[in-house]
């Protein structure tokens, strides 16, 4: 049996980052990850990370703009964590070694982005996640972190209300192991597979959030998944924001800037479920070309996209077939990121540390990133607060499980019996007949399900149509079997793993949908088209019961200093 | 689209020798290699095991041999390949790399060079309140760099590393080319003395493989050839590559051609040419392949030299 004190599970930007804090602060940290860690998805973020960083910006106001973007979902005090910390923040990924672009006299400089009042997006060219995290990994590599890398978490362990530790699979070699930990840092990025299509990469799969909800926490607000209104037709592929961010425009078949009929100031820099409603509206009736619309870059020349925008090029020639710099390229809103995620404070901690068990937790688990939910985005994400949030709650989270694991003792585990379990439940997968359902027309069947009633615009039927498909692909769920039944490298066998995780967190989404009789940020619904502020200024919440069914539960917003105000852009 | 994806396959469970196998496979218009395995291991056989994530080119999983060359899966179009390659494809995984199993390689080693160049800022003196202050041309010249997103092909194809293991290799030198080259950084005389010493920047042959197969236009010979010059304009001018090359260039300047046995002695020395090269220089003589002692003026030379002087080199 493997022992640390603190285990971070997952090596994107959060969880790189909270294993930093955790090391500096002293403790014994692993990470566990399923794929080695410069392969996260954190490294397809492409436009920037916000922060206050302009001498005429204000953290204030980008508080401002992130509640408003949120649609009043968003816990203020939260927020204001997020944004007042961001500055120092960025200067301290400056300082490790991020390149961050620059002003004529050599400190950071900001682009527009959606949402925003001012350009306050740091950058990094096109390619700002991936530098972010390639940073934070050399980090890890300076301190010489403990990593496992290619370790498949397969449960949580949890002994009376607390974390235990782990399991974990061993991907190249298929062996079985039970992690003790005092803390776990859950870090394992959203759910993009569960929809389809998706922005995602392949190895997006709920994995957190599945773990947690198993284990006993709280998921909230998992009706707020956003779609990114410009990606491609062909694979779901993002373009970022920071093309219309750099001026871009958005044409419908007839040439129209569509978007001055739908937010007049910022146009195509409205936040992104505004954008993602106008083009679906003007796709709807009868203005798109093939399902999509065209967001047109040639104006901006050819010396601004080569410089800030290059990745793109490439992107529109592989996948579009589309030079840029010589004609629009087709686009339309696609599944991008889930607002909601695994419940916790601002510390990154699950569990209500007030005594009054305002909602259901496990003691010493931690979440950070886009599988947890802090509160900071609600309703709907503005670009750029994403990996601001894996940077700020990443450290905090570190921080968080840290101290809690200086001051608590080990948790009792029983190994045997645990790997009994874990490798009968293998052997039971092996077990079944060959010629069974493959994973990967389930997983289709969920995501065609899910973008089918839970997009861009939702409504009752629709959203009761998904959850009773997706109900009963879980009783189908039974029935998946593999082609591979070999130690080494299996990933037959983990796609089933990771199709189970996503069944899950698929119908905690549309049970939350469901509920939600309002439309508040990204979650637009046709049978209720206004925010209802009485009724439904509150987070969703969802537990497992006992018979394995979601439990639902609200709990209050908290507001600090922004009272609801309508929402125009 | 109909393709044919000539598969190599290996289980080290199973006891076979690697052996290809053939897949049928229809693809939309824009299908890219990656679509094809995935097609093949969701649909017809699980058993093909394969990394990949992002499909669009930044989370470096899934390079593989294509038709022989290091590339990217999702970033390589079937289309295109057909077009160019013919209606069979073959794919295998990388080189220079143990397999794990079928298209996934061990990449330990790879990392191991990349942890050797201490791939990491090294700042001296106290730090800024808040960012250093450097120009946006510094910064974006290193980004060049920093598109290396650690997929391994340059390593898969490096001509060096399959006869030298100990070479440091493209992709953890254009990794060191990105601190040595950063103005934040305190230990720049350091890095350059560390990346020129033996299995360092001097052993790169100039082959171009890793700047054809690099899919993110990093270029890491181009990068190694940044350090070359960064060091010797630091003044790291005894190193044998430095030697070579400076004695290169004096041949062609002063006789217009290259005097290979000078070339020797000035680069090993006389007592290492005498040692080291002994062996290759009997072959030579056998095979009458000896570079002659004296060689014939060139009449014209003095052009050359004044080529040098007007180059200022």
């Amino acid at each position: 049996m493997r022992q640390h004190q603190v285990i971070i599970v997952g090596g994107g930007l959060a969880g790189m980052r909270a294993a930093q804090k955790a090391q500096e602060m002293g403790a014994d940290v692993a990470m566990i990850s399923k794929i080695y860690p410069t392969r996260s998805h954190s490294a397809a973020a492409q436009g920037g990370v916000q922060a206050a960083v302009s001498p005429d910006d204000s953290w204030e106001s980008h508080a401002y703009d992130t509640v408003k973007g949120s649609d009043y979902l968003g816990d203020q005090d939260a927020i204001e964590i997020l944004c007042s910390e961001a500055p120092d923040d960025i200067y301290a990924l400056e300082r490790m070694g991020v390149i961050f672009n620059r002003t004529d006299d050599g400190t950071i400089d900001a682009r527009a982005f959606g949402g925003t009042s001012v350009k306050r997006t740091c950058y990094v060219a096109d390619q700002t996640g991936q530098v972010l995290l390639h940073v934070m990994w050399e980090q890890l590599l300076k301190s010489g972190l403990t990593l496992y890398s290619e370790w498949f978490v397969t449960r949580l362990l949890v002994e009376d209300g607390r974390i235990a530790g782990c399991v974990a699979l061993e991907i190249p070699t298929g062996r079985i192991e039970v992690f003790r930990a005092k803390a776990i840092v859950l870090a394992t990025g959203g759910i993009g597979q569960v929809y389809n299509p998706t922005t995602n990469g392949l190895v997006v799969t709920a994995d957190g959030q599945a773990l947690a909800y198993a284990a006993g926490a709280t998921l909230m607000d998992m009706e707020s998944v956003q779609h990114h209104p410009t990606t491609m037709k062909a694979n779901g592929v993002l373009i970022t924001e920071g093309a219309r961010g750099e001026g871009a425009f958005l044409l419908n078949a007839n040439g129209e800037r569509f978007m001055e009929k739908y937010a007049p100031n910022m146009k195509e820099l409205a936040s992104r479920d505004v954008v993602s409603r106008a083009e679906t509206l003007e796709i709807r009736e009868g203005r798109g070309i093939d399902g999509c619309v065209l967001l047109d870059l040639r104006h901006l020349g050819r010396d601004l996209i080569m410089s800030k925008l290059s990745q793109i090029v490439e992107l529109a020639r592989d996948y579009a077939n589309t030079n840029i710099l010589e004609a629009p390229v087709p686009i339309r809103p696609g599944h991008h990121y889930i607002m909601g995620g695994i419940k916790t404070d601002v510390d990154g901690r699950t569990w209500d540390v007030s005594g009054q068990g305002r909602w259901r937790g496990v003691e010493g688990l931690f979440a950070a990133g886009e599988c947890a939910n802090v509160s900071v985005h609600g309703g709907n994400r503005l670009g750029g607060n994403s990996l601001l949030d894996t940077i700020v709650f990443g450290r905090r989270s570190g921080a968080g499980a840290t101290e809690y694991a200086n001051g608590s003792d080990w948790a009792p585990t029983s190994e045997d019996a645990l790997l009994a379990d874990q490798e009968a439940a293998v052997k039971a997968i092996f077990d079944r007949p060959s010629d069974g359902l493959r994973a990967s027309h389930v997983r289709l069947e969920m995501g065609t399900a899910m973008d089918d009633g839970i997009a861009v615009f939702r409504n009752e039927e629709g959203m009761q149509a998904t959850l009773t498909r997706v109900r009963e692909l879980k009783k189908d769920y039974g029935r998946v079997s593999v082609h591979n039944r070999g130690r080494v490298f299996n990933t037959d066998l983990l796609s089933v793993l990771e199709l189970g995780y996503m069944l899950d967190v698929a119908e905690v989404i549309a049970v939350s949908a469901l509920n939600r009789r309002e439309s508040r940020g990204a979650h637009a619904r046709e049978d209720y088209p206004e925010r209802n502020d009485e009724e439904y200024l509150k987070h969703t919440i969802v537990h497992r019961g006992a018979d394995g069914d979601p439990v639902l539960d609200f709990l209050p917003v908290t507001m600090t200093r922004w009272q609801p105000q309508e929402r125009t852009y | 689209m109909d393709v044919t994806l000539k598969v190599k396959r290996y289980d080290p469970e199973s006891g076979e020798a690697p052996h290809y196998q053939d897949y049928d496979v229809d693809l939309p218009e824009y299908g890219a290699v990656l679509d094809g395995l995935l097609a093949i291991r969701d649909e017809q056989d699980g058993t093909l095991s394969l990394r990949c994530s992002c499909r669009s080119a930044i989370c470096g999983s899934c390079a593989m041999k294509i038709n022989g060359r290091s590339r990217l899966a999702c970033k390589t179009m079937v289309s295109q390949l057909k077009a160019e390659e013919g209606d069979v494809i073959s794919v295998e995984p990388m080189g220079n790399q143990p397999v794990i199993k079928d298209l996934v390689v061990n990449m330990d080693m790879f990392w191991d060079k990349v942890r050797a160049v201490q791939p990491y800022l090294l700042p001296e003196g106290p730090e800024p309140e808040k960012e250093y202050r450097v120009s946006n041309e510094s910064m974006m010249e290193l980004a060049v760099a920093m598109n290396c997103i650690m997929c391994g092909a340059c390593v898969s194809d490096c001509t060096v590393l399959e006869v030298d293991p100990s070479f440091l290799g493209p992709a953890a030198l254009a990794k060191a080319f990105r601190f040595a080259g950063d103005p934040r950084d305190g230990h720049t005389q350091q890095r350059l003395a560390a990346y020129t010493a033996p299995s360092g920047v001097w052993d790169c042959t100039r082959c171009f493989m890793c700047v054809s197969a690099c899919p993110k236009d990093v270029a890491p010979m181009e990068r190694i050839m940044d350090i070359r010059v960064m060091a010797i304009d630091a003044g790291m001018t005894q190193t044998r590559g430095a030697r070579h090359v400076e004695a290169f260039a004096s041949s062609v300047k002063h006789s217009g051609r290259l005097n290979e046995l000078g070339l020797a002695l000035k680069t090993f020395g006389l007592l290492r040419a005498a040692i080291d090269l002994a062996p290759l220089g009997i072959r030579r003589l056998l095979r009458r392949r000896m570079p002659p002692l004296l060689h014939k003026k060139i009449a014209t030379a003095k052009n050359i030299a004044r080529l040098f002087d007007r180059l200022g080199v």
